[in-house]
């Protein structure tokens, strides 16, 4: 595969749930520009693998916290895609969601660099 | 199905479009797929994020499956014939069970009903229906003193029969005698009118009220509310029917049933022989039950009972016996068992036997199991491509299990409703094998709860058995190896067909197993029904001239049995007759205690009329027959048989001595000289041994019967004969009747239980064989086929065709001495469970061990020369290059 390289880093089990959530906090996309604007974000280091994106969509779509609707490109009239939009169950979730990452992140930065804090 | 649907579309959109974006950025269509990956396993995963796949795949499965066994009708109809035969069989059998030994009396609160009974039974006390019956005295005396029980109830078990209605229509109907209470204790409720109680049961019964079962009331009288009221006749007296009992009860007898129930009092209108003796503290005639007052356990009863026997015992002694046989009577005692599953004559004959067959069904179920698991190997095998492929393309390994399975859940399935359907029909022609003109059978053989439970249990446990394997394989299915090796099959590896050939060596094995039994209940039967019983019953019939109605008292009833007798002989076509009081093998038993010098014992005692002996062709070895010259005034004699002279005299010469016979009620003490020695002969049964015997002039009995018994050896035809009697009967004596059977069908007839073993064991047997041969065919034809090109490239370098067939022999004979010897050795375990049931061979029979191996060894032989005959025929060109 073209861009497959091993300096990329495995998504943590769950976060994955989140970045949809904080892409789609940006305003609607589809499917492959979520893909993309992870990818281009994060400069190739993170990799969406569309086995896992788009049973992630439709099971976010089941909870209620995106919606997704059949609507043309802006551009191009006639191409439709399915366009995801953070409905304010999602946006609610994401704040959450949000909370909790930064105190896993300043818990596990404290066990990693004591130093610092001290 | 239709949002379903839509889902679908919906996401194979999405996906196209996807794809499209990602083809315009990489221009390139076929980078684009491999960025997104296996579409297929992207489009199952958001399957499964919609929830209701589970069942959705299961019920895909499901269909999938139906199509697989609608594209593969042979094997469809093959697994399922064998399949609800197995589970039809298994299920007739627990019916049989189910209706005979586990199923409790339709009455309230069964667990509460215990049977009254002398600890250990009667042992030859008085005259006794079976060794559990009470007399009607101690009943009284039991209901009257105890405490335990809420009600005492007693009815005439063992069978009676009334004759209902007038004149040409009269007939024979079950029936019996029961006390005021049965129907109270019994907590039951009538179905029409009122049911009898105590009121009813009084001495003289000035009522005369009776009861009917719902069955008669329905046929006999069309369920009609108006028949409450109505006169019925009954052996010539007239009742009022004052009732119907609830549908569903036939009485605390399984087995039986009841279409009249008249409370004792009615005793002396219909039960005319004993007319003067079922109030007798000798005579045992009835069973006794008690329903337990709350909070009293059976153990509590049985303790409570037997403090009080002491008194209820003394209360009733037996009048006219010697004070020695008094001394054994107030030596009993009473106790109490558990009645809730009612009693049954079927119990103590057919227990063994029916586990037995249940055993022997289930043994089936296993083979037909073990040949349908063989078949879904061979199939999962050539389907191992296909699981193959789908393993590569991301399918779930459960999934393939559960699909594999699905079709098995349908075969079960399809295989339990099937043989529920044949269990009935089963379960009644095993019902009717047992029925018997002089025994009519009546079973509840209806489906219930725990039939329903047992068959599904049986289900459940076949569909995993033949099931599970194939199902396992597939899941196991390795891509790599699969797609590598399919279909070329140079020479398959033995491991993979080592489970098919653990499974024909257990057909082997259980079908040894099968045939032994057959044969051993085959052979029982064969010695019983070539067993010499000392006399020849071909041509006899039996007939019993009911002389109750006859005025005259004692001597006017013998004067007519001699000229009955008498007459009988001078008709056409009778070439002999000759009365008995006791008609051989299934007719009764009457014994006597007896003294000889200092020995003391019992024998069997039989009045007959001259001519017995020459009839029945039992000969007279020494001595003389009895003659018109041994009257009621003449000295006593007796012709004793060859196991009493031996027993009372050894080896001296035993004409002319004397014995003494001790004395009963009606049959004082009596001296008899020995005139003749007779050959042994068989009296109540042919299993059992030999009885010492004493017969005695007809002319000497000192109870004038009411009921003469007949044996008349006729030339013609019995139906002939029969009607040829009643027809002379009807003109020159209207008063008396009569009724005939066959003697040789009623001494078959006592052999049902062994003809049953022998019928429906070699019937399994034979099937066992069958299958395990089917079996075997299959697995060797399978193997075979998968080594085609091995087979084609030994044949091409030279290998003679009889080297080919001595090859898959070989194969065969392996497979077959491993399943002999274990079958050998289980079967040689399991044949003890048996021993009960045989007659005249050991269950470790050497010579039925051999046959079986000699059967299935032929039948194994056929079933592998044919698929290596094939093989040998095979063109190695052909073989060679199909692949």
């Amino acid at each position: 595969m073209p861009n497959d390289s091993s300096d990329r880093i495995q998504l943590l089990q769950g976060t994955l749930d989140m970045l949809i959530l904080r892409t789609l906090a940006l305003g609607r996309a589809h499917g492959h520009q979520i893909a993309k604007h992870i990818q281009r974000t994060t400069d190739d280091l993170l990799q969406v693998e569309h086995g896992s994106l788009y049973p992630a969509l439709h099971r976010l779509e089941r909870k209620g916290w995106i919606s997704a609707r059949w609507e043309p490109a802006g551009k191009d009239l006639k191409r439709e895609f399915k366009y995801y939009r953070l409905t304010a169950a999602g946006k609610n979730r994401l704040v959450a969601e949000e909370s909790k990452w930064k105190q896993l992140t300043a818990a596990i930065a404290r066990v990693m660099w004591p130093a610092k804090e001290g | 199905m239709f949002e379903r649907r839509r889902r679908e579309q919906d996401l194979e959109r999405e996906l196209r479009s996807h794809l499209e974006l990602e083809a315009e950025e990489q221009g390139d269509l076929y980078g684009a797929r491999r960025a997104l990956g296996n579409q297929a396993r992207i489009m199952e995963d958001v399957r499964a994020t919609w929830g209701w796949t589970g069942l959705q795949q299961l019920f895909e499965d499901l269909r999938y499956a139906l199509r697989i066994m609608r594209g593969n009708q042979a094997f469809t109809c093959v697994a399922l014939l064998s399949l609800s035969f197995g589970i039809g069989a298994n299920t007739a059998i627990f019916e049989l069970v189910n209706a005979v030994r586990l199923r409790s009396v339709p009455v309230p609160d069964p667990e509460q009903l215990v049977r009254i009974q002398i600890r250990g039974g009667n042992r030859g006390m008085g005259v006794s229906g079976d060794e559990w019956q009470l007399t009607y005295p101690l009943y009284l005396q039991v209901r009257d003193h105890q405490q335990a029980f809420s009600g005492v109830l007693a009815w005439s078990s063992g069978g009676q029969n009334f004759l209902t209605g007038e004149g040409a229509q009269a007939h024979r109907v079950p029936g019996m005698l029961v006390s005021g209470n049965f129907f109270q204790a019994l907590r039951l409720s009538p179905a029409a009118g009122r049911l009898l109680a105590p009121e009813d049961d009084t001495p003289g019964c000035a009522d005369a009220a009776a009861v009917l079962g719902y069955g008669f009331w329905q046929t006999e009288l069309g369920g009609q509310g108006s028949a409450v009221g109505q006169r019925l006749t009954i052996e010539g007296h007239p009742f009022t029917i004052i009732g119907v009992a609830p549908a569903g009860f036939s009485g605390l007898e399984v087995g039986r049933n009841f279409d009249i129930a008249l409370p004792i009092c009615a005793h002396a209108a219909v039960l005319p022989t004993w007319a003067s003796s079922p109030l007798r503290t000798d005579v045992y005639w009835l069973s006794v039950f008690g329903r337990l007052k709350p909070g009293w356990s059976v153990a509590q009863a049985s303790q409570h009972l037997l403090a009080i026997s002491p008194p209820l015992l003394d209360a009733t002694l037996p009048v006219g016996y010697t004070a020695e046989s008094v001394e054994r009577y107030r030596r009993q005692s009473l106790e109490a068992v558990p009645g809730g599953k009612g009693i049954s004559f079927l119990r103590s004959q057919y227990d063994t036997a029916l586990w037995l067959l249940l055993g022997v069904t289930g043994l089936v179920l296993l083979i037909a199991c073990s040949n349908l698991a063989n078949l879904m190997l061979a199939r999962a095998t050539a389907l191992e491509r296909e699981y193959a492929v789908r393993v590569a393309l991301g399918a779930p390994r459960l999934r393939l299990m559960r699909q594999a399975l699905a079709e098995s859940l349908w075969l079960a399935a399809a295989g339990c409703a099937l043989g529920l359907a044949e269990s009935r029909l089963l379960s009644d022609l095993v019902a009717r094998f047992l029925s018997t003109e002089a025994n009519p059978l009546h079973l509840d053989l209806s489906i219930d709860a725990r039939v329903l439970w047992f068959s599904s249990a049986v289900t459940i446990a076949a569909c995993l058995l033949f099931g599970l394997m194939p199902a396992l394989r597939a899941s196991r299915a390795e891509p790599m190896a699969a797609m590598k090796s399919g279909g070329r099959g140079l020479t398959a590896d033995r491991g993979r067909f080592s489970l098919q050939r653990v499974l024909v060596v257990l057909q082997i094995a259980v079908s040894l197993i099968l045939l032994v039994g057959a044969l051993l209940f085959i052979r029982s039967f064969r010695n019983l029904m070539l067993l010499d019983p000392g006399f020849r019953e071909r041509g006899i019939l039996l007939a019993e001239f009911d002389m109750s109605h006859v005025h005259g008292g004692p001597t006017e009833r013998k004067r007519l049995e001699r000229e009955v007798l008498g007459e009988i002989r001078s008709l056409p076509q009778v070439e002999a007759a000759a009365t008995t009081t006791t008609v051989l093998i299934g007719g009764g038993m009457w014994s006597l205690g007896l003294e000889a010098g200092n020995t003391g014992g019992w024998a069997r005692f039989t009045w007959v009329s001259p001519g017995h002996f020459g009839l029945l062709e039992t000969p007279i070895l020494a001595g003389r027959d009895f003659t018109s010259g041994d009257t009621e005034d003449s000295p006593k004699v007796a012709i004793v048989n060859q196991t009493l002279a031996h027993q009372y005299f050894g080896n001296g010469d035993p004409i002319g001595r004397t014995f003494r016979s001790r004395p009963e009620p009606n049959y004082p003490e009596a001296q008899y000289q020995i005139v003749g020695v007779t050959r042994d002969t068989r009296y109540f049964d042919l299993r059992q041994p030999i009885d010492p015997m004493v017969y005695a002039p007809a002319s000497q009995n000192p109870v004038a019967v009411l009921e003469s018994q007949m044996y008349i050896r006729s030339a013609a035809a019995p139906s002939a004969a029969i009607a040829n009697i009643r027809r002379w009967l009807a003109v020159s004596h209207p008063g008396v009747t009569a009724e005939f059977r066959v003697f040789q069908t009623q001494i078959e007839e006592g052999l049902a239980r062994e003809h049953l073993m022998a019928a429906l064991s070699g019937f399994f047997g034979i099937l066992a064989g069958l299958l395990a041969t089917i079996g075997l065919y299959g697995v060797i034809s399978y193997i075979m086929e998968r080594r085609r090109n091995e087979i084609g490239i030994r044949l091409a370098l030279g290998a003679r065709p009889s080297s080919v067939v001595g090859l898959v022999m070989r194969e065969a004979a392996a497979l077959l001495l491993t399943g002999l010897a274990i079958g050998a050795v289980c079967s040689l375990g399991l044949a003890r469970a048996s021993s009960a049931l045989l007659f005249g061979l050991s269950p470790h029979d050497p010579l039925t061990l051999a046959l079986a191996s000699g059967l299935l060894t032929i039948a194994v032989a056929v079933g592998s020369y044919l698929p290596a005959r094939r093989a040998a025929r095979l063109d190695p060109m052909a073989a060679l290059r199909c692949e």
